[in-house]
């Protein structure tokens, strides 16, 4: 192989690393104009016990999730939005904690977004009215990424709080146990 | 045609920069501040530097000639004319003396005005606590009396002549606090407690910004500070901690009931009412306030419209949502946000 041939594929290779890159962190700041947001009881619904069969993924969740962006507000959301106050930061408390691999209502952001948008019986509250579609699926993606199921390239790469915890790249990557939802 | 229009119309806005903005934020201006002394700093170390420069380029020049005028005479550069030639030993001696007494007299320029300013600091009158959020200020007043503290946002009121320590901090990022007419720029840091004192000399309304680069709107963070007289403070103040008044009409109600159950309260406090949030600013004395949106847009009604409706059109990456309010709930909203005087 000659010196030349080896630069140019390196070459190659650095210019496609770039490009996976490129939709990592799409800003979406714009909501949807009036008109176009879910009316209320219009969420997907989100839980096929058993089925072979899943519905296909809400075609909003392209736009979220994997999103470095949309996991960053999320982020910032959560403790804003004080669901620290019952979920901790991922470990639960009152609420279930985020960052292990059950998932009682599914861990599609599809199904995650549902979730916070109409709540959950014993406790989740509905959040639907305070906050934007918008801010809801940045939420899902961001606790999607407690549990490591984005991709590591779309996380964090150091923690945004005051003390230096293990950075969100570094969590470790469960097998999804959805005892009612699909797997992942 | 086209280009002389285009010209026009970058030239028109700088020249309109240049006259109308002249006293409300100027970098020389050190109006409102009592002591001098950061002004005084400030053009002592334009002059020692621009010395020293012109020095060191009539230098460079004079070498520039001398070095063709030997180049022409063929000698042989040795680079030890310091130990033969006594002119080039005594020059060398008086440029580093030079040196010397020019950092001398930054280092205690620098001093002197550091220490006046600690002094100010420990007789203070007043405590203001500012904190940075992308993209605009949190203000709390400090008082002996919990049922006085004060807080508000993007408006930082002063009394004239009283020591105001500002105490800084940040919930996201590193900000900075710089007031020219106030003298003096110090960084918001998160998790450290950063401080600066400012002694207003003279009333009037003063722009302030954030001068570290915190993000997307970054240029539009700014500040309005208020320097009035000692009584008109504590009156502005007193009005200040009074709760809102109650929605007087059916629109204002109708708005009342939105903002206080809907999204706005998700994020905003209105003193008095059941909105207690505290991750947007603070919504209490809204209408009083001479700018919203952080400095960006005049107090207005048709600009609390537009910023209510669509946030992200006007401050794009804001931390304001666009809600999407349908034309009722946004005519009421901005009525009930007209009452919070």
């Amino acid at each position: 192989m000659s010196s030349r041939f080896r630069v140019s594929l390196l070459v190659l290779g650095a210019a496609a690393l770039t490009l996976t890159a490129c939709d990592r962190e799409e800003h979406h700041s714009r909501a949807k104009p009036v008109g176009e947001t879910v009316p209320a009881g219009m969420s997907p619904p989100t839980i096929f016990p058993g089925s072979s069969n899943p519905p296909a993924l809400d075609y909003r969740a392209k736009l979220y999730d994997n999103n470095a962006n949309a996991i960053a507000r999320g982020q910032q959301l959560y403790t804003q939005m004080n669901c620290v106050g019952c979920h901790s930061h991922g470990g639960g408390g009152m609420g279930p904690p985020l960052m292990d691999d059950q998932w009682r209502y599914g861990g599609r952001i599809d199904q995650i977004a549902t979730t916070i948008t109409e709540g959950r019986p014993n406790g989740m509250p509905s959040w639907r009215g305070k906050l934007t579609e918008d801010q809801i699926w940045q939420l899902a993606a961001y606790v999607r990424s407690l549990s490591g199921l984005p991709s590591k390239d779309a996380v964090s790469s150091r923690s945004e709080s005051m003390s230096a915890g293990t950075p969100q790249s570094l969590t470790p990557h469960p097998e999804t146990n959805n005892s009612d939802a699909v797997p992942q | 045609m086209i280009f002389q229009a285009r010209v026009r119309a970058a030239v028109l806005p700088l020249l309109l920069s240049a006259c109308s903005y002249q006293h409300y934020q100027s970098d020389f201006g050190g109006a409102a501040v009592a002591d001098r002394q950061f002004l005084t700093l400030f053009w002592i170390f334009i002059g020692v530097c621009a010395f020293m420069y012109a020095l060191v380029i009539a230098f460079l020049i004079a070498g520039i000639a001398r070095r063709s005028r030997k180049a022409e005479a063929n000698v042989v550069e040795t680079g030890r004319h310091h130990q033969s030639d006594p002119l080039m030993r005594s020059t060398l001696i008086g440029w580093a003396a030079l040196i010397g007494v020019g950092l001398a007299a930054l280092a205690i320029a620098s001093f002197v005005a550091d220490r006046s300013m600690a002094k100010a600091a420990t007789n203070e009158k007043l405590a203001v606590t500012v904190t940075g959020n992308q993209w605009w200020w949190d203000i709390v007043y400090s008082s002996d009396q919990p049922s006085k503290m004060l807080h508000t946002a993007n408006e930082l009121h002063l009394p004239v002549g009283v020591p105001t320590r500002i105490y800084l901090n940040s919930n996201d990022v590193i900000h900075s606090f710089w007031v020219p007419s106030l003298g003096g720029k110090q960084d918001l840091i998160p998790g450290r407690n950063n401080a600066i004192t400012v002694v207003p000399k003279t009333t009037g309304i003063f722009r302030g910004q954030c001068a570290e680069f915190c993000g997307t709107q970054h240029a539009h963070m700014a500040l309005v500070v208020v320097v009035e007289s000692y009584p008109d403070f504590i009156k502005w103040w007193d009005g200040q901690l009074q709760p809102a008044p109650a929605p007087a009409t059916p629109v204002a109600l109708a708005g009342y009931k939105y903002v206080t159950t809907g999204p706005c309260s998700a994020c905003h406090s209105i003193g008095g009412t059941p909105a207690s949030a505290t991750v947007g600013p603070d919504l209490t004395h809204l209408a009083s306030r001479k700018s919203i949106a952080a400095g960006m847009l005049p107090m207005s009604k048709g600009n609390l419209y537009g910023w209510v409706e669509d946030p992200q059109s006007l401050k794009p990456g804001s931390k304001m949502p666009t809600i999407g309010l349908e034309p009722d709930q946004l005519h009421a909203v901005v009525a009930y946000l007209e009452t919070l005087k």
